[in-house]
C-alpha cells in the first residue's frame, strides 16, 4: 500500500514539476503511437471497408484471419520487425533499427489488423443501412467506401482509439526494435519496464499512472467529440 | 491532415538517417547501475556524437552484434567474447574494468550461508538444503557465470528445475524482483545490486571469493563482418574508455559512497 | 437545359445518340423473385409508358416494394427480364433513375450536405442548384441542420430533393408518405406533381386510396405477387376488372 501511495505522489510531482525526461518520454510515446495509429488507419480502414462491402470467395476465411491477427503477440511482431530491420536482415540497409521509425513500423503492424477488423464490423453495419440507397444512386465501390468512411467517422474514431490504446500500452515490440535507448527510443512502457527491472517499483508505478492519465485524457477528448456528434445524430 | 502526417514521417526518418552516432550493445548491469549516465555526457560533449546504449543480456547483446546491429560490444562473459572475436565478428577484445558477483539472500537465510566467502560451498549448501535459488536462465553473462559456478561445485541444478531451482528467463532486475518475491537466493553483479531499489530484507550473503570476479571487456564490431559499422566513432569511444581519462571516469562512479566498477585496462 | 445537364452528367462516356434515347417504355416479362424456396413475386408481365403517373397498389405483402426494387435494379430477378428502351445497364442505367424509400436513408451529415452528396454522385458539386432544390422542397431554412434530426416529413422531403438532384428520367417512390401527417403528405405530393410536370416518369407505391385517386393516371394492382390488373385511374376506381381490386376498394379482406 505504501508503494502505491508514494507512487501517486511521485506521479503528481513528476507531472507538476514538468520533469524534462518525463516530457521527452511522453512526447515520444505520443509521437510513435499516434503516427502508428495514423498509418494503421491508412491501411486498416480501406481494408476494413473493402471487406465490409465486397463479397468474394474466401472472404470468410480472410475475416477469420484478420480477426485472429488482432491477437498478434507484440513480442512476435517485435521479433519479426527486428529480423527484417536488422543490419543482417533484408531491410537492414535502411538503418532503421533502434530508431522511432522502427517502433512506428512495429506498432503499425500490431494494430493495423485491429483497425481493419473493427472497422469492418462498423462499416458492414452501416452499409447494411445504406446499401439500397447507394445502389439506387449508382455508386461505385470507391464512392461507396469513401461515403461509408465519412459517415462512420465517429464510430471509426473509437476504432482508432482501440488501436492507439493497444499501441501506446505495448512494450514487447518497441523494446526489441527500439532498444529502449535513453533520449532516443525510450517511451513510457519501456521506461516502466526499465524502472521495474531496477527495482524502482514506486517510480515504475508512477510512470504507469502518468500513462494511464494520458490514455484517460485521449479517451475523454474522443468521448466529448462523440457526444457532440451524437447530439447531431452524426454518430 | 495528410500533410502533417507526411511531415511527421519525414522528420522521423530524417532524424534517424542523419547522425553518425554509434550503438553500443551492452548489458543491463552496466546500464541499470547508472554507469553510462555518468560516463556518456562527458564523452559525448568531447566527441560530438551520441552513444546509444542498448541494454540487454550478454547473450543477446552478442547475437545482436553478430547481426551487425551495433558498433561496439561491451559485455561480461570473457569466453563468449573471445569466441566472438575468433569468429571474425570483432576486431580485438580489451579488458575494460571489473567488479564482482555476489550471492544475495533473505535475512532469514534458510540455507545458513550468510557471511561465507566460498561460493562453491555456499551453492552446495543451497542445493542440499533445497533452498530456493532464482537463476536468470537467459544465457546472459551472469547466467553463464552462475552455470560455471554450479559446474565447479559438481552440481547439476537443472535436476531441481521447477522445484528449488527457479529459472526466470528474464533480465537481472526482473530476476531480483522475482527472488525477493519468493524468498530465493540469487547471483547478481554488485553494481546492479547496489543500485537495485526493491531489496526488501535482502542482503549480500556471499562475497569475496576469487571465483566471483566479474570482468568486463569491450570490442569493436568488425567492419569486415559488418560494413555498416561506424569504425571511426566506435574506435574513438573504445579508445577513450581505455584511456587514462576514461578509466578515471569509470573509477569515479560511485553509488551510495561505494565504487561500482574498477578499471583494469591494459592489465 | 435538361438535355445539356444530362450530357454533362454522362461526361461524354458514351455516344450522344444513346443519351437521347428515352428509358421508356419499360417492360418486364416473366419477372419472378424467389427467396428461401418461396415465390414472393411473379411471374409479372408489365409495360410502363412514359408520361403518366403510375400508382402501384395492393395489400401488404403483395410485392409492391419488391417490384419497385426489381424494376430499379436494386435486386436481381430470379427469372424473367426487365427491359428498358436503352442499351445502358447496371450502374449507368440506374444513374438515370432515382428512388425514394419508405424510410428515408439519410446520411449522417447536414441537410445541405445530403443534397451535395447526390449532386456529386453525378459529378457536379453545384451550390446554386442545391439551394434551389432545398427551396423547392421548402427546407432552405434547415440547410445547416443535421439531416437525421429533421421531422419525418422533412426527412422525406429531403429524400425527394436528393432524388431530384440526380435529374432522374424515372422516379420510384415506395410508400413515401406512409407515416406522415396530412400537411407533409400534401407537400410531398406537390413535389411529385412538379417533377411529373417537368417530364419525369413517376412510379408511386401507396395503399392509401385517397392518395391514389389524387395522383394516379393509371393503377397497377398487385395481388399475391402478380399483376391483377393495369387500368387507367379514371376507370379503376369505378369499375375495377379484378375481383382482388374490387375487394380492396370495398375494404374487404382478401380471400
Amino acid at each position: 500500500m505504501q508503494q502505491e501511495t508514494s507512487a501517486i505522489w511521485l506521479a503528481l510531482e513528476m507531472v507538476l514539476t514538468g520533469e524534462h525526461d518525463l516530457i521527452e518520454i511522453v512526447g515520444l510515446s505520443l509521437q510513435v503511437s499516434l503516427t502508428a495509429t495514423t498509418l494503421a488507419c491508412a491501411i486498416g480502414l480501406p481494408v476494413g471497408a473493402l471487406l465490409a462491402i465486397l463479397r468474394f470467395p474466401g472472404r470468410g476465411p480472410l475475416l477469420v484471419l484478420v480477426n485472429a491477427l488482432m491477437g498478434l503477440p507484440p513480442v512476435v511482431v517485435g521479433l519479426l520487425v527486428y529480423l527484417a530491420l536488422s543490419r543482417s536482415g533484408p531491410l537492414g540497409f535502411l538503418g532503421l533499427l533502434y530508431t522511432p521509425s522502427a517502433m512506428i513500423i512495429a506498432q503499425t503492424i500490431l494494430i493495423a489488423p485491429i483497425v481493419a477488423a473493427l472497422s469492418r464490423q462498423v462499416l458492414e453495419d452501416l452499409h447494411g443501412e445504406y446499401a439500397d440507397q447507394f445502389r439506387s444512386f449508382g455508386l461505385g465501390p470507391i464512392q461507396t467506401i469513401s461515403a461509408l468512411l465519412w459517415d462512420g467517422r465517429y464510430a471509426l474514431l473509437t476504432v482508432a482509439l482501440a488501436g492507439f490504446g493497444r499501441a501506446v500500452a505495448e512494450v514487447g515490440a518497441v523494446i526489441i526494435v527500439g532498444g529502449n535507448i535513453d533520449h532516443l527510443t525510450r517511451v513510457m512502457t519501456t521506461a516502466i519496464a526499465l524502472e521495474t527491472s531496477k527495482g524502482n517499483l514506486a517510480l515504475a508505478l508512477a510512470l504507469g499512472i502518468v500513462l494511464l492519465s494520458l490514455a484517460l485524457i485521449v479517451n475523454a477528448l474522443v468521448y466529448g467529440l462523440r457526444l457532440t456528434a451524437t447530439r447531431a445524430a452524426y454518430a | 491532415m495528410t500533410k502533417t502526417f507526411v511531415s511527421i514521417l519525414a522528420l522521423t526518418f530524417a532524424a534517424s538517417a542523419a547522425h553518425a552516432d554509434i550503438i553500443v550493445q551492452s548489458t543491463t548491469s552496466t546500464a541499470n547501475s547508472g554507469l553510462y549516465d555518468h560516463l556518456l555526457p562527458t564523452f559525448e560533449e568531447k566527441a560530438g556524437f551520441k552513444v546509444n546504449v542498448v541494454a540487454v543480456g550478454t547473450g543477446q547483446a552478442i547475437k545482436n552484434a553478430e547481426n551487425c546491429d551495433g558498433d561496439v560490444l561491451l559485455v561480461h562473459a570473457k569466453p563468449s567474447e573471445e569466441q566472438f572475436v575468433a569468429d571474425g565478428f570483432g576486431e580485438m577484445r580489451s579488458d575494460l574494468m571489473y567488479n564482482d558477483f555476489v550471492i544475495v539472500g533473505p535475512s532469514a537465510d534458510p540455507a545458513g550461508i550468510a557471511g561465507s566467502d566460498n561460493a562453491q560451498a555456499a551453492l552446495q549448501t543451497i542445493a542440499e538444503a533445497g533452498a530456493l535459488f532464482a537463476s536468470r536462465g537467459d544465457e546472459s553473462g551472469t547466467h553463464k557465470k552462475e552455470r560455471a559456478l554450479w559446474s565447479d561445485a559438481n552440481i547439476d541444478p537443472l535436476a531441481g528445475s521447477g522445484s528449488w531451482y527457479r529459472e526466470t528467463g528474464s533480465g537481472m532486475g526482473a530476476t531480483l524482483n522475482a527472488a525477493v518475491g519468493m524468498g530465493a537466493y540469487a547471483l547478481t553483479d554488485r553494481a546492479t545490486w547496489l543500485s537495485f531499489g526493491n531489496k526488501g530484507d535482502y542482503n549480500v550473503v556471499v562475497e569475496g571469493d576469487e571465483d566471483l570476479f566479474n570482468q568486463y571487456g569491450v570490442i569493436l564490431v568488425s567492419p569486415e563482418a559488418c560494413p555498416s559499422v561506424n569504425v571511426e566513432e566506435g574506435q574513438a569511444f573504445i579508445d577513450w574508455l581505455l584511456s587514462e581519462e576514461g578509466q578515471a571516469a569509470i573509477a569515479g562512479y560511485q553509488l551510495g559512497g561505494k565504487q561500482l566498477f574498477f578499471p583494469n585496462a591494459g592489465s | 437545359m435538361r438535355d445539356d445537364a444530362r450530357l454533362h452528367m454522362l461526361g461524354g462516356l458514351m455516344p450522344i445518340n444513346r443519351q437521347k434515347r428515352s428509358l421508356l417504355p419499360l417492360s418486364c416479362e416473366g419477372l419472378c423473385f424467389d427467396a428461401g424456396g418461396m415465390r414472393l413475386l411473379g411471374p409479372v408481365d408489365l409495360t410502363l409508358a412514359p408520361g403518366r403517373i403510375t400508382v402501384v397498389m395492393g395489400h401488404n405483402g403483395a410485392g409492391k416494394s419488391l417490384l419497385l426494387g426489381l424494376l430499379h435494379g436494386l435486386r436481381a430477378p430470379s427469372a424473367g427480364t426487365v427491359r428498358w428502351s436503352t442499351r445502358d445497364s447496371g450502374d449507368t442505367l440506374r444513374r438515370r433513375q432515382a428512388m425514394v424509400f419508405q424510410k428515408p436513408v439519410l446520411l449522417r451529415r447536414s441537410v445541405a450536405a445530403n443534397v451535395d452528396f447526390a449532386l456529386k454522385t453525378r459529378g457536379r458539386p453545384d451550390p446554386d442548384r442545391r439551394d434551389a432544390l432545398l427551396a423547392h422542397v421548402g427546407l432552405s431554412h434547415l440547410a445547416a441542420r443535421p439531416a437525421r434530426k429533421l421531422s419525418g416529413g422533412e426527412q422525406q422531403r429531403l429524400s425527394l430533393a436528393r432524388a431530384l438532384a440526380t435529374e432522374p428520367e424515372i422516379l420510384f417512390l415506395d410508400e413515401p408518405t406512409a407515416s406522415l401527417d396530412p400537411a407533409s403528405v400534401r407537400a410531398i405530393e406537390d413535389i411529385v406533381f412538379a417533377a411529373h410536370d417537368a417530364g419525369t416518369k413517376i412510379v408511386f407505391v401507396t395503399h392509401d386510396l385517397g392518395q391514389a385517386r389524387r395522383l394516379a393516371d393509371e393503377i397497377v394492382f398487385l395481388h399475391d405477387g402478380r399483376v391483377a390488373e393495369q387500368t387507367l385511374a379514371s376507370t379503376f376506381f369505378d369499375k375495377p376488372r379484378s375481383a382482388a381490386a374490387l375487394a380492396y376498394l370495398e375494404g374487404r379482406l382478401p380471400l
